[in-house]
């Protein structure tokens, strides 16, 4: 009988199989619902309406917790995650959730409430978002403390997650109706499309300067093309199309390619990019009468 | 203190898989699962090309990412160096599985037999529910050492305190034993031989030594 595993560990670098797209897809739904927050946290202080915002968020971070479940082998002890807060980023982003579900949805219940003067959606609303920085944190110190994956340990990814984060959030957001003609949104999404795709360009560079894998390099490099036209030139043309014209499409166009192409950067990450070290030797064994060679920490 | 370490002369391996089979056999892994491996590379350019047999598997290592990452502390170091999984703690989320440089961790969620679905007489003996759904890996026969400590035996010494892998090397190219004791098998070895550890970039103080040369006199 063929064994469909031993073929998959050879000594070369080899695409992971441990985390498949539920675990992306936490990546997407964590990172979008906790921008959605944030963005929710700030707009609300210009009294624009964040209830969808908030519900959506909440949603979008509960499915990528959903889909966690689904991918752990043993669901019914789910309970344990929260057993390692002293070093397992894992554990930390489980015990934050519960803050967030927990001020969130105050603020989506009592959204229109006030108590002794203060809104209570503006206040839950703004505990909710700084929690979602936290939260979005953890999820990008998760990813880089996967050292047997160089795509995730590489450094440069954390600013690059939580940018991501911040700019699929606020693509959806500037579809929610009552924020989608504010211009300061428009302008602020445009700006951090221009953050993203510099630290898109610094990921891969630092990528090829930190000896990842061919593979892992070219997943990346090929992906970066696409990536940078369709995830990030586009949409800001489309802003700035939307802001001359005087139209709504085309900014909902441009918000939900920023998220769009957001998930796809992820899903590309965490999944297609993810190689394993390989097994590299420095040199090789004297043997008989020949000489080591030496090969280097890489091969 | 003790730090239990495996050293692989990568003089003397050849390639045999017999250490694999051995690990198999002793711990009973699944079709697939293979905590003790030896790769078979092909390494340098044309025409200085040569052929190596790396034996690899966990590496025990002083500073194990696995443990950090873990959330729910199912993986742990023991005082001995040993780096060990409480398979009733694993939630099987696979985060050790990536934190890890060596490839060294596996996780079964369809158990498969060697011919097909049902298993052979002593597949039935060896499987373990436990070990479904969880991560697993390695253990350096831990159960063997403990009993051959407890024997009054030394590992990497007396065969019943040692693990299978090295009992079963034709060609002594595995050596296991205390990395702080001067007189282990592994510290003569290592204090005799020039030596490297894989992935060191990782800075995971791995305990799986190679030996590719023997030191120069004088040098001992």
């Amino acid at each position: 009988m063929k064994n469909p595993h031993a073929a998959k560990r050879g000594p070369r670098p080899r695409v992971q199989t441990n985390w498949d797209y539920r675990a992306a897809c936490n990546f997407i739904g964590g990172g979008t619902g906790t921008g959605l927050l944030i963005a929710a946290a700030f707009l609300a202080w210009f009294d624009l309406p964040v209830l969808a915002s908030l519900l959506i968020g909440l949603t979008a971070v509960g499915f990528g917790l959903l889909m966690v479940l689904w991918e752990i082998g043993r669901p019914w002890r789910s309970i344990n995650v929260f057993f390692n807060p002293k070093t397992s980023w894992m554990t930390r982003e489980g015990i934050l959730a519960m803050p967030l579900f927990f001020f969130g949805g105050v603020g989506v219940f009592f959204y229109d409430n006030v108590y002794q003067g203060i809104s209570i959606g503006l206040a839950t609303t703004t505990v909710a978002g700084i929690v979602a920085a936290g939260y979005l944190y953890c999820q990008l110190r998760m990813l880089n403390a996967s050292k047997g994956i160089r795509a995730w340990s590489e450094p440069s990814v954390r600013p690059y997650m939580f940018i991501t984060g911040v700019v699929e959030g606020l693509g959806l957001t500037l579809c929610l109706p009552g924020i989608g003609t504010n211009l300061g949104v428009w302008l602020a999404l445009a700006v951090l499309l221009i953050v993203r795709a510099y630290l898109w360009l610094a990921y891969g560079q630092n990528l090829h300067k930190n000896n990842a894998s061919v593979g892992t390099c070219k997943v990346i490099d090929q992906f970066g093309r696409q990536y940078f036209t369709a995830g990030h030139l586009l949409p800001i043309g489309l802003l700035v199309l939307a802001w001359l014209t005087s139209t709504l499409l085309p900014a909902y166009v441009a918000g939900i390619l920023a998220s769009a192409y957001g998930w796809y950067a992820k899903y590309t990450i965490v999944n297609r990019a993810a190689q394993t070290w390989g097994f590299a030797i420095p040199r090789t064994p004297v043997r008989g009468g020949g000489e080591s060679l030496v090969l280097g920490s890489q091969q | 203190m003790t730090r239990y370490v495996m050293v692989a002369d990568l003089q003397r391996c050849v390639g045999c898989q017999t250490c694999t089979a051995a690990c198999k056999q002793a711990n009973g892994t699944l079709p697939g699962v293979q905590w003790r491996r030896v790769m078979d590379i092909e390494v340098g350019e044309f025409p200085n090309v040569k052929r190596v047999f790396l034996p690899t598997g966990c590496q025990h290592c002083g500073d194990p990412p696995c443990e950090t990452v873990c959330p729910t502390k199912a993986t742990y170091t023991r005082d001995d160096g040993m780096v060990m999984i409480d398979y009733d703690l694993c939630i099987g989320c696979a985060y050790c599985a990536l934190a890890c440089p060596y490839d060294a961790r596996y996780k079964v969620e369809d158990p498969k037999f060697a011919y097909g679905d049902e298993p052979m007489p002593h597949e039935v003996h060896a499987f373990d529910e436990k070990m479904i759904g969880v991560a697993q890996k390695c253990t350096f026969c831990v159960d063997t050492v403990d009993e051959g400590i407890a024997a009054g035996l030394t590992p990497g010494v007396d065969p019943e305190a040692t693990p299978a892998c090295v009992n079963s090397c034709i060609s002594g190219a595995l050596i296991f034993g205390d990395r702080d004791d001067p007189n282990s098998p592994a510290s003569r070895a290592l204090a005799e031989s020039e030596h490297f550890r894989m992935n060191e970039e990782a800075e995971t103080d791995p305990g799986f030594y190679y030996l590719w040369d023997k030191k120069a006199e004088g040098l001992q």
